[in-house]
């Protein structure tokens, strides 16, 4: 038995712990009762792979967002103002994995965006990670699945992470380029990220499904159901 | 409602932010440098990228094109080198007679070119990375030219492959500047409006400053970080301010910071 799977038995999983997992259809799947001898630890291995592959793809999302936010100004030269997609992406995080992948992720994600900017290094962190801890915590209430809760909460996030962020380098002493227009700025950001936040969904949902297991489905046949006919 | 792990964390997370905002200016450059490591793979593939849409335009170049720009290309040579020959024998007359005086001779620019890969993610910020560092001798406060010859920024910052620019307009970017009319008013170029990148402020000039729409704005060479004579741009409007005590003018930076592809870095 290989060491991860031989791990994964027996150890309570943080995302399952705190309500999280890649999605519904997976947990739903795990909770189901298993007939068939050593279907647990197959369930576990694929359990643990898709968290790691879910994990994997969040973690190059956030790399491949601050590398199209600093190499590609297309939005920038149109509307004056860049569009920031890693709070559409911890809105993602929130709803789907648990505490502490949120936590890393925020810490990446952060660490990645001050490296190619004049920030000074982890000014981003703490303003993301609020924000995703705010969404994680009430979680359980909002649904995740309609659009229209994804759009409010990414426009929500887009608007309070700058927010933050600049309050933060305000509170460090620093004097970055603010006035009237940075309202725009803010409004652009926004919207941006309202209209990512749903689209990141998609492409998630797209990408856990086709790199991922499938759901096993359950035969809705019983062989003790079964009516024979004719004489025995 | 916020549970116990929640507090957990944002608690370790405050923390770790802390420790990290507090670290030393040295380590938190390299710090940036490694992170910053992790995009190189991108930078090849962006660069990759632009190549093979070069060369896609390359091909679909129609021949008559190429044949009429080489034309004009070999004409502007021509012009060039004449230019050149007055040049050097002005220098030389220059020369002499600084010689004559006993003034110090001037020295050479020394420019190199760098291209502009990636600009600051954060819009609260003007900065832009180019593809030279520490590695091609690039230091800090370097000046920064377009291709014209207009005043971009200054480096800021260097790792060994690239280097951070902080652009005219930047609140971390003041220059000592001096319009180019009969008094030779002086001022502080300094931060900009956030709509128009190409407008940034120039402040401290003196209340009688004879400052009008139009007049030209070069560096005053006061403060040592900038050359002297390196053009900024113009006059585009001036205000009393401060109840009348100082002179602020607005002024159209001559180049276009949010269309730099290639600059140069004034080696000393």
């Amino acid at each position: 038995m290989r060491d991860d799977v031989r791990a994964s038995l027996g150890r309570p999983n943080p995302d399952l712990e705190l309500g999280g997992g890649v999605g519904r259809q997976t947990d739903t799947r795990l909770s189901l009762p298993t007939r068939v001898k050593g279907h647990d630890t197959i369930v576990s291995f694929s359990k643990s792979r898709m968290n790691k592959l879910h994990h994997t793809l969040l973690f190059l999302a956030a790399l491949l967002a601050v590398f199209w936010e600093a190499a590609f100004g297309g939005i920038r030269n149109v509307l004056g103002a860049q569009v920031s997609l890693l709070p559409a992406l911890m809105v993602y995080a929130a709803m789907s994995t648990g505490l502490v992948t949120l936590a890393l992720l925020a810490l990446l994600s952060g660490l990645l965006f001050d490296s190619l900017s004049a920030n000074p290094l982890g000014v981003s962190v703490l303003p993301l990670f609020a924000v995703g801890v705010m969404i994680h915590a009430r979680r359980d209430l909002l649904l995740r699945e309609q659009v229209f809760a994804q759009v409010v909460l990414g426009f929500l996030a887009s608007a309070l992470a700058p927010a933050l962020a600049v309050l933060l380098l305000l509170t460090l002493g620093e004097s970055p380029l603010l006035g009237w227009g940075s309202l725009w700025q803010w409004l652009v950001m926004s919207a941006g990220g309202a209209a990512a936040t749903p689209l990141l969904f998609i492409l998630f949902g797209w990408l856990n499904r086709v790199l991922g297991y499938q759901p096993v489905m359950e035969t809705s046949f019983r062989p003790d159901r079964e009516i024979r006919r004719g004489r025995s | 409602m916020l549970r116990r792990p929640h507090y957990i964390a944002v608690g370790l997370m405050a923390l770790l932010t802390l420790l990290v905002l507090n670290l030393p200016g040295r380590t938190t450059a390299r710090l940036k440098l490694a992170i910053g490591s992790l995009f190189l793979p991108l930078f090849g593939l962006a660069s990759g990228a632009k190549e093979l849409a070069g060369h896609a335009g390359d091909v679909v170049m129609p021949r008559g094109e190429l044949l009429r720009l080489n034309e004009s290309l070999r004409r502007e040579n021509e012009q060039l080198r004449i230019q050149i020959q007055q040049a050097e024998g002005i220098e030389r007359e220059n020369a002499r007679l600084r010689q004559l005086v006993g003034w110090q001779r001037q020295t050479r620019w020394n420019l190199r070119l760098a291209r502009v890969v990636l600009r600051d993610p954060a819009n609260w910020w003007r900065t832009v990375q180019i593809d030279l560092g520490s590695l091609n001798g690039v230091s800090n406060n370097l000046p920064v030219l377009t291709a014209e010859g207009h005043l971009v920024g200054r480096v800021a910052s260097t790792s060994l492959t690239r280097s951070q620019v902080v652009l005219l307009g930047d609140p971390n970017c003041r220059v000592a500047a001096r319009v180019l009319n009969e008094a030779g008013d002086t001022g502080i170029i300094s931060a900009g409006g956030l709509f128009d990148g190409s407008m940034v402020l120039m402040n401290h000039l003196s209340r009688n400053a004879n400052v009008k729409p139009g007049q030209r704005v070069v560096t005053s060479g006061l403060g040592g970080t900038f050359p002297k004579d390196i053009l900024v741009g113009q006059i585009a409007d001036a205000r009393p301010v401060e109840y009348g005590l100082y002179t602020e003018a607005l002024v159209k930076l001559a180049a276009n910071p949010g269309a730099l592809e290639e600059v140069w870095v004034l080696f000393p």
